[in-house]
């Protein structure tokens, strides 16, 4: 019987023990020696960028710009001597990297024109307050270090950082994670397209004060990941003092299984996204470790293992797909022939991916091979006719036992390819390369770079170090919010229920909420719901969602307890606050047509409305009469009466 | 001497600190502080940063500084010294491709750090060069010598007369070009000195430098350098010149004259513009194209004539509204011979001024006009004071730029000192550093905002 690469991939997900992450429980993740650790990035709150008088947090459109400015990337050597991996890797791209600059927000300084200023000290005095939350051991000198990325999101090739803080701890309800060091640096720039040997990037971002925690890999499950995230950024909102919205928070997350290797999944932008992500991370490494296992134990030698390759000419029927994706000059079709390695180009990885994916989108990034770049022997939904296969075959003198791979590339992209293709096969022989992967939406991740080393780093000599005196520090201590722990456990002694936690902390609204509750008394669980429940779901309606200031709150519950309405109120007029948050309370009120009733009054309404319910009736259901009072008083009563006491009347 | 090399760059407190834990500089070490834990080896330090921090790289790369007030114990666990090697590999020969010599003056074409200063050392010789830009190996055959190694504020007469005998020497031995390294503050200084010490060149000598130093992964050394190769290996312009960025981009290089180059910005890539004029060509990896018609062809003789000579006792005057006589009197005091004044508009210095500079002729200072304006010609007929100045001794420059004219000026008295001589030779020009015609294009300074001007910038690479 022929190779079926659709039982393959079936077989091999079997294999690998995958389940979808609903059915997967501690024990399935401890099995395969789940672990991951965090970087959170952070943007700080400052009037201008870190190391320029440009404003920061000003954004323009991808096709607004002033000027273009084009730049090449070489590796250079690290402090210590040594080339870093992804520096070379990059290099053999050979990118033409692209910067629209506008204006207004970019300056001679972020397209790497003018050497930095000073270090904004705004910035600096944040890291430091964020630093001394997390408990880290403040350095006693800032050493701005660069830090090479030569992907060109920073057109220096570098990205200015320095470390404020090592080895801190954060408190979560049930864990404490330990955290390896915060580092403050300049934000990069914003991707525009990356398309063939042109890669193209706006500079609004670029320069902005980032700061970065690190944690160890103290996790050990995908929802622990998440909540380690989301009390990281909680932290670093109970400052007041970074940014909020779309990209003001994005986290990196490193992720390895047993026997793996460590895997940095960038950019992920909201932490809900998370817990998918490392799971699927986690069972493609095991996945690819048992493909590993699969090919030794065919004998295969991997210092000897070699990819061997043909142009192919003649009309094959597959080659139009992939000629018309092809781009450069003088485009070939060249087939590789992989030796015994028949089974892994349709192996699981992930939901609805293969290890032809590792290969088809390292020539992506390496070889700038726009997909669909490659079809394999293994194709699952449109196999190669098997007359193009036996020849393609033929023409390599494949064996039985190999695997074929097509592509069609430029002339000059035409060995960066080969080499990628071999490279990416023998390390399958090895076992996990340590790689960056970019996060798809559907909790599935692609090759991005290959992960940069500490070999990346060398001392900035266009700055001067930065002494961090104990007298300043002790000043920043003194200014310290509490710690989230603390809050986090004043809520629970308070009541409130813990589905809203999130939401309070993540608006940093427990000081607020502090403060309400100190001037008018409202009862802390009931302005917990109010917040975490109404306020949530009104803003979610809001056109003005973000843009609400929520101070007004504040003012709404003292004007509520000055009127003596009853707290209720605020929900009834909450709507109407959001869409208009200048107007007047009492006009508010008006346009609701709400009547301030004395208590007594209502009350008094019960005698007749009982009567009115039990006409015609022979049983009274008190449940039922209760309802239907409730429903008749509710628009009368609220504000004016508290509604769980009216019930008890009735 | 052991402790120089121990404690590297430590000094005073931070230095007996280390001595007391004996800890070493590439030591791994544990420091126990007042603010917690801190481990990672310890660095050399910039000798002027202060007294007061250790620098200690951690496991993460990153590099930090610890308060030594706050130390409590450090200790030495190991030792780990980094091995700063820039790759070396054989530079190829490939028969064909033209012979071109490299000199290094102590410029940052490929560089490492030099802990000591913070600065970068440069990588220099061909196997280094190859490692770090392997593309050269396809634009010539290379040779380098390190004639001496200066920052570029330091070079001065005794480097231009060395560079000038080196190159004699190159072209008696037949290279088919040269390109210099150098620093780029006073990269146009050299380039003047060379067009007046090395004349009927019958290759091309290439002056580069660059604006990023070469340990940037953006830096401008490479390519700057690849394409100074080109134009001194296969351009047939046989003259003095500089190559640098024409826009910021990474596009292309200009060629411009040595005679009328200058840097226009403390530190954009493209900081190097013609004056008063076009630049040479433009070049990039693969070609030069050709901007001006006229210049100076490449020969196959060697007759090139090296003139070294130089006199340093001639300066400049820039002059500024309500400047005092004294100023002028106490260069003469000093016994400065010749005097490059660099005046208003046209070429003004105040009424003022006069008793001072009818001193000075009296005394035989040879005195020359330029210009503060930089492009434009020193007319000096056009106003009273002019015609007031020139009869009282001091010479219009036409439109020589003022460092060109300070070179010449220095060059010339290296030679004579007979007034009419002198004046002759500085009028005549060697090399185009007075030209007869200003192109209507020579004067070319875009104003920022006005709308043409951005159409123009958002789609030419400036």
């Amino acid at each position: 019987m022929s190779f079926n690469p659709r039982y393959n991939y079936g077989k091999s997900l079997k294999e690998s023990g995958w389940i979808p992450r609903r059915e997967a429980k501690q024990q399935d993740y401890d099995r395969i020696g789940f672990m991951s650790g965090l970087e959170v990035h952070q943007q700080l709150l400052t009037k201008e960028k870190m190391f320029c008088h440009c404003p920061a947090g000003i954004f323009n459109h991808s096709d607004d710009f002033d000027a273009e400015i084009i730049r090449h990337m070489r590796p250079t050597l690290s402090e210590l001597g040594e080339y870093d991996g992804t520096a070379l890797m990059e290099f053999r791209t050979r990118k033409e990297i692209v910067y629209r600059i506008k204006n207004e927000t970019a300056c001679t300084y972020e397209v790497d024109d003018t050497p930095p200023f000073p270090l904004n000290s705004e910035a600096l005095g944040i890291a430091i307050e964020i630093s001394l939350l997390s408990k880290l051991n403040i350095v006693g000198e800032v050493h701005i270090t660069r830090k090479q990325y030569l992907d060109g999101s920073i057109p220096t090739g570098f990205q200015r950082t320095a470390i404020i803080g090592v080895e801190g701890e954060l408190a979560m309800p049930k864990k404490k994670i330990r955290l390896i060091q915060l580092s403050i640096e300049e934000d990069s720039c914003r991707e525009i397209s990356d398309i063939g040997h042109r890669r193209i990037y706006k500079t609004d971002r670029l320069g902005m004060p980032l700061i970065e925690t690190v944690t160890y890999p103290d996790f050990v499950n995908p929802d622990e990941v998440m909540e380690g995230c989301d009390y990281i950024r909680f932290l670093n909102r109970s400052t007041g003092k970074v940014r909020t919205g779309m990209g003001a928070g994005r986290q990196d997350v490193n992720v390895s299984c047993r026997g793996g290797s460590r895997v940095e999944i960038k950019g992920v932008a909201h932490t809900k996204w998370i817990p998918e992500l490392t799971h699927n991370e986690v069972f493609r490494q095991w996945s690819l470790l048992r493909m590993r296992d699969f090919l030794l134990e065919k004998g295969i030698d991997k210092n000897n293992w070699k990819a061997s390759n043909c142009e192919i000419t003649g009309n094959l029927d597959f080659s139009k797909e992939l000629l018309k994706t092809a781009s450069g000059k003088g485009i070939k079709l060249i087939a590789v022939n992989l030796p015994a390695f028949e089974g892994c180009l349709s192996w699981f990885t992930q939901p609805g991916k293969t290890f032809k994916n590792e290969i088809s989108d390292r020539l992506k990034v390496i070889a700038c091979l726009e997909k669909p770049n490659c079809i394999t022997s293994e194709e699952i939904d449109n196999p190669l006719d098997d007359n193009d296969l036996s020849n393609v075959r033929e023409q390599l003198f494949a064996k039985e036992g190999d695997a074929q791979l097509i592509f069609a590339a430029a002339a000059e992209d035409i060995d960066t390819a080969l080499e990628t293709i071999e490279e990416r096969c023998i390390m399958a022989l090895e076992g996990i390369p340590e790689e960056t992967r970019k996060s798809l939406s559907d909790g599935t991740t692609i090759f991005e770079r290959v992960l940069p080393g500490a070999d990346r780093m060398y001392p900035d000599t266009d700055t001067a170090p930065i002494p961090l005196e104990d007298d300043y520090i002790k000043k920043l201590e003194s200014q310290l919010p509490e710690d989230i722990i603390d809050r986090y456990n004043k809520l629970k002694d308070w009541g409130v229920p813990e589905d809203v936690y999130t939401y309070i902390f993540s608006k940093n609204l427990f000081p607020l909420m502090e403060e309400i509750i100190g001037k008018t008394g409202v009862k802390p669980s009931y302005l917990g719901t109010f917040l975490g429940h109404e306020l949530k779901f009104a803003e979610g309606q809001s056109k003005n969602e973000g843009e609400f200031n929520y101070r007004i709150l504040l003012r709404l519950f003292e004007f509520l307890k000055e009127q003596n309405y009853d707290f209720a109120l605020a929900e009834v007029m909450l709507k109407d606050l959001m869409e208009h948050p200048k107007m007047e309370f009492e006009s508010i009120l008006a346009n609701l047509k709400h009547k301030k009733i004395p208590r007594e009054e209502i009350l008094a309404r019960i005698p007749f409305l009982k009567q009115k319910f039990a006409e015609g009736k022979t049983e009274i259901d008190e449940l039922k009469q209760r309802n239907w009072i409730m429903g008749q008083l509710k628009g009368q009563a609220i504000g004016n009466i508290d509604l769980q006491e009216l019930s008890k009347e009735i | 001497m052991m402790d120089k090399d121990i404690f590297q760059g430590y000094k005073g407190d931070a230095l007996e600190v280390l001595k007391k834990y004996q800890v070493r500089v590439w030591g791994t070490t544990k420091v126990e502080t007042t603010r917690g834990t801190f481990e990672g080896t310890v660095l050399p330090r910039a000798e002027n940063d202060d007294d007061k921090h250790i620098v200690v790289k951690i496991i993460t790369g990153y590099n930090i500084g610890i308060d030594i007030r706050n130390i409590t114990s450090m200790k030495e666990t190991g030792y780990k010294k980094a091995n700063y090697k820039i790759p070396e590999k054989q530079f190829p020969v490939t028969p064909g491709l033209p012979k071109v010599k490299l000199f290094g003056t102590g410029g940052t074409i490929a560089s490492r750090l030099d802990y000591r200063t913070g600065a970068v050392i440069p990588a220099f010789s061909p196997g280094e060069l190859y490692g770090a830009v392997p593309e050269l190996a396809d634009i010539c055959n290379l040779d380098t010598e390190k004639v001496f190694a200066v920052f570029s504020e330091n070079m001065g007469p005794k480097q231009y007369i060395a560079l000038a005998k080196a190159i004699g020497k190159e072209i008696e031995k037949g290279i088919d070009g040269i390109v210099i390294g150098h620093g780029t503050d006073t990269l146009h200084h050299t380039g003047a000195a060379l067009t007046f010490m090395c004349q009927n060149l019958p290759v091309p000598v290439v002056l580069v430098g660059s604006q990023r130093s070469s340990d940037r992964p953006s830096s401008d050394a490479a390519l700057n350098l690849m394409h100074a190769m080109r134009a001194a290996g296969h351009s047939d312009i046989a003259e003095v010149q500089v190559c640098m960025f024409g826009p910021t981009s990474d596009e292309y290089g200009l060629l411009h004259k040595g005679t009328r180059v200058r840097k226009m910005h403390s530190s954009y890539r493209s900081t190097f513009r013609t004056i008063g004029d076009t630049p040479l060509a433009r070049v990039n990896r693969n070609e030069i194209l050709p901007i001006k018609k006229n210049y100076n062809k490449r020969r196959d003789d060697k007759n090139v004539k090296i003139l070294p000579y130089y006199h340093d006792k001639v300066t400049m005057l820039y002059y500024y509204p309500g400047m005092s006589p004294d100023v002028l009197d106490a260069m003469v005091e000093k016994g400065y011979k010749g005097i490059i004044f660099v005046g208003t508009g046209l070429g003004h210095v105040n009424k003022e001024l006069y008793p001072a500079i009818e001193r000075a002729h009296a005394k035989g200072i040879h005195m020359f006009m330029t210009l503060q304006t930089l492009w434009g010609y020193v007319h000096m007929f056009v106003y009273d004071t002019g015609r007031d100045m020139m009869a009282k001794g001091i010479v219009p420059a036409g439109n020589m730029l003022p460092e060109v004219a300070w070179v010449k000026l220095s060059w010339i008295l290296g030679q004579t000192e007979e007034p009419e001589e002198v004046k002759r030779l500085m009028l005549t020009p060697i090399n185009d550093e007075i030209t007869l015609r200003e192109p209507y294009n020579g004067y070319l300074v875009y104003q920022g905002g006005v709308p043409e001007v951005e159409e123009f910038i958002k789609k030419v690479h400036k």
